[in-house]
């Protein structure tokens, strides 16, 4: 089972992301399952989404723990919640940012795991270009699909079009696809 | 067919599948979705034939299923927490009427203080309230046992409420299987109601009864549910054969034959009760789940049955009686002393209360101490101690010490405020 997990603010579809996730991965043939941090949304207040993909029947209720994969839609969550707490150091992490994880101050934490586990991509500059607003969801699950391999960019755009009208799914799907190949050039580069 | 969509969606395309008559409304955390998703079916005329009422209030919303479930229309609704208190009155009344309603109860905990998260609280306060209170651990058991549900109220012309866990089921996106109308055809006759309000045959529904047949009465309702007990299972092994899942029923064991220490749960937490059993079985420990699909009626001798080798139950429950305990509990051992006696112990655990998560690693920690004869007999999951003996420390400090919901926020950082007194 590999797990997810994904902070950020209230209104920066943490939750649509994850919904998207497990959608995505239900049209290739894994179980998954999402569901978000209950609480009373508001605009800003930091906010955690969840997921799983499997090959088996996921019956587990509890929050992602220990997640294989850390999203963060937002840096300045670094200074406000633990948002590393649980996660396995063998996992990935995708932080929305166009500063380096030395220039963010989390170099201690992210030094742990493999290099080519932890990047970051300027989400939220992507998302302004394809969907004209500051929502770096898609962009990064396009990240995520390049990291971890788990879902691929087909079922992803299935998953943005089941969800949103083709007026919003088009501009999004391209901010997927361009946060796909920002990950998989920096990849590149990481492997010369 | 496959989907993958939360909880809420799926119960309201499970009860559009259903053919309701008369659907009246109104909306309240968590359950609102479903009745979102079931307007929107109405509307756009996915649903047809069914009258959608959003309503003024919980009480019209119940008094309105009354109506018309008395004029011998198919009705569903659904509430939780507050919504279901201020209906009350009413719910008593359908079941007293004998009315076959069908409604959600998206299971959240009960104010004050006000909390929207999910526990049992409000199912349990509608416990003696003669509805067949089913309870269910995923989504797809949710959509099945809505359509099961109908056809067992109307089969005993008795209301019947599904407790689907709120947020942790009904806000969850996960996989279902959405059965196909045909299937639900076959397996749910249209709505032949016992009794019927009908002015070419007219007849009066709610008499005043006295002492001389008040007890007649109240004790048929008893032996009613009793009666439900077997058709429940009935209705279960028929849906197993049209739809081929498992879904319904009293009980369900996992792994509970032969083991010395058995959960037993209601709802959702049964599904982080099944991983962590199947990790501590690779440990070695000899321990199971008895799942609660039905309770009320309270299947007390397929409980029995199911625990009669288990040494030691743990019972796990999202709700209690303030100044008495565990509910759950109370019944299970009430039921246990008399068929097994008292070489089975009754652990009580309280947890998950108001929306407070249920991780495997406290679970777990239950099962090693009960091992080890360690357990309490009743326990308070997670519960902070420090936080209640500084509460505790307050009052004896004196009389003014102010509102112990409000000093508590602040105590763990919630809340910032400076002390008004």
């Amino acid at each position: 089972m590999f797990q997810i997990r994904i902070h950020g603010r209230g209104g920066q579809g943490v939750v649509s992301a994850s919904e998207l996730l497990s959608v995505a991965a239900f049209s290739e043939g894994k179980f998954s399952q999402s569901f978000p941090s209950f609480g009373s949304e508001r605009m800003g207040a930091p906010v955690q989404a969840f997921a799983r993909i499997s090959d088996s029947n996921i019956t587990i209720r509890e929050p992602v723990m220990e997640p294989d994969m850390l999203i963060i839609q937002d840096p300045t969550l670094f200074h406000a919640i633990d948002v590393f707490d649980g996660a396995k150091t063998d996992g990935y992490i995708l932080i929305n940012s166009s500063r380096t994880t030395e220039e963010l101050g989390i170099e201690e934490k992210t030094s742990l795991y493999p290099a080519n586990h932890v990047m970051t991509l300027p989400a939220t500059e992507i998302a302004i270009k394809y969907i004209k607003q500051p929502k770096p969801n898609t962009v990064l699950l396009g990240a995520f699909a390049a990291l971890s391999h788990m879902i691929q960019i087909p079922a992803l755009e299935d998953a943005i079009r089941g969800k949103f009208p083709k007026k919003i799914a088009e501009p999004n799907i391209a901010a997927t696809t361009a946060g796909y190949n920002h990950i998989l050039k920096q990849l590149e580069q990481i492997q010369g | 067919m496959l989907h993958q969509m939360s909880g809420s969606i799926a119960v309201a395309k499970a009860v559009a599948l259903c053919r309701p008559d008369v659907v009246p409304c109104y909306p309240i955390t968590p359950q609102t979705h479903i009745v979102e998703h079931l307007s929107v079916l109405v509307k756009s005329g996915q649903l047809k034939n069914c009258t959608y009422e959003n309503v003024e209030s919980e009480f019209s919303s119940m008094s309105f299923c009354i109506g018309s479930s008395a004029a011998g229309a198919r009705t569903y609704t659904a509430t939780a927490s507050q919504g279901l208190l201020y209906m009350m009155e009413a719910v008593y009344n359908a079941s007293g009427l004998g009315l076959p309603i069908v409604m959600t109860l998206g299971n959240r905990a009960i104010g004050a203080p006000i909390n929207i998260w999910n526990d049992h609280s409000d199912a349990m306060s509608v416990r003696d309230a003669g509805w067949i209170q089913l309870f269910v651990e995923s989504n797809q058991q949710a959509v099945d046992v809505h359509i099961q549900a109908f056809k067992l109220a109307e089969a005993l012309s008795l209301p019947v409420m599904v407790n689907m866990d709120g947020f942790i089921l009904t806000h969850a996106i996960t996989r279902v299987d959405l059965p196909e109308q045909e299937q639900v055809d076959q397996f749910l006759p249209s709505f032949v109601p016992r009794q019927k309000l009908d002015t070419q045959s007219p007849l009066s529904i709610g008499a005043m009864v006295g002492p001389d047949a008040f007890t007649e009465v109240r004790y048929l309702a008893h032996h009613k549910q009793k009666e439900a007990l077997a058709i429940i299972e009935q209705q279960a092994d028929e849906f197993l054969e049209i739809f081929g899942r498992d879904s319904g029923g009293l009980i369900k064991t996992y792994f509970a034959d032969d083991a010395d220490i058995v959960f037993v749960a209601m709802g959702s937490v049964v599904g982080t009760m099944q991983e962590l059993v199947h990790e501590l079985r690779e440990e070695g420990f000899s321990v199971g789940i008895l799942s609660l699909r039905s309770f009320r009626p309270f299947p007390a001798n397929a409980i029995c049955n199911a625990l009669k080798n288990a040494k030691k139950a743990i019972v796990f429950e999202k709700s209690f009686a303030v100044g008495m305990g565990g509910i759950l509990a109370s019944e299970i051992h009430m039921a246990t002393q008399r068929y097994i006696g008292e070489e089975l112990k009754i652990k009580s655990v309280i947890g998950g209360l108001g929306g407070r998560t249920i991780t495997k690693k406290s679970l777990k920690k239950l099962v090693e101490c009960a091992n080890k004869d360690e357990l309490d007999d009743e326990v308070f999951m997670d519960l902070d101690g420090g936080t209640v003996v500084r509460e505790l420390k307050r009052q004896q400090d004196g009389q003014t010490s102010g509102p112990a919901a409000e000093n508590i926020l602040r105590d763990i950082g919630v809340v910032s405020a400076s002390k008004t007194h």
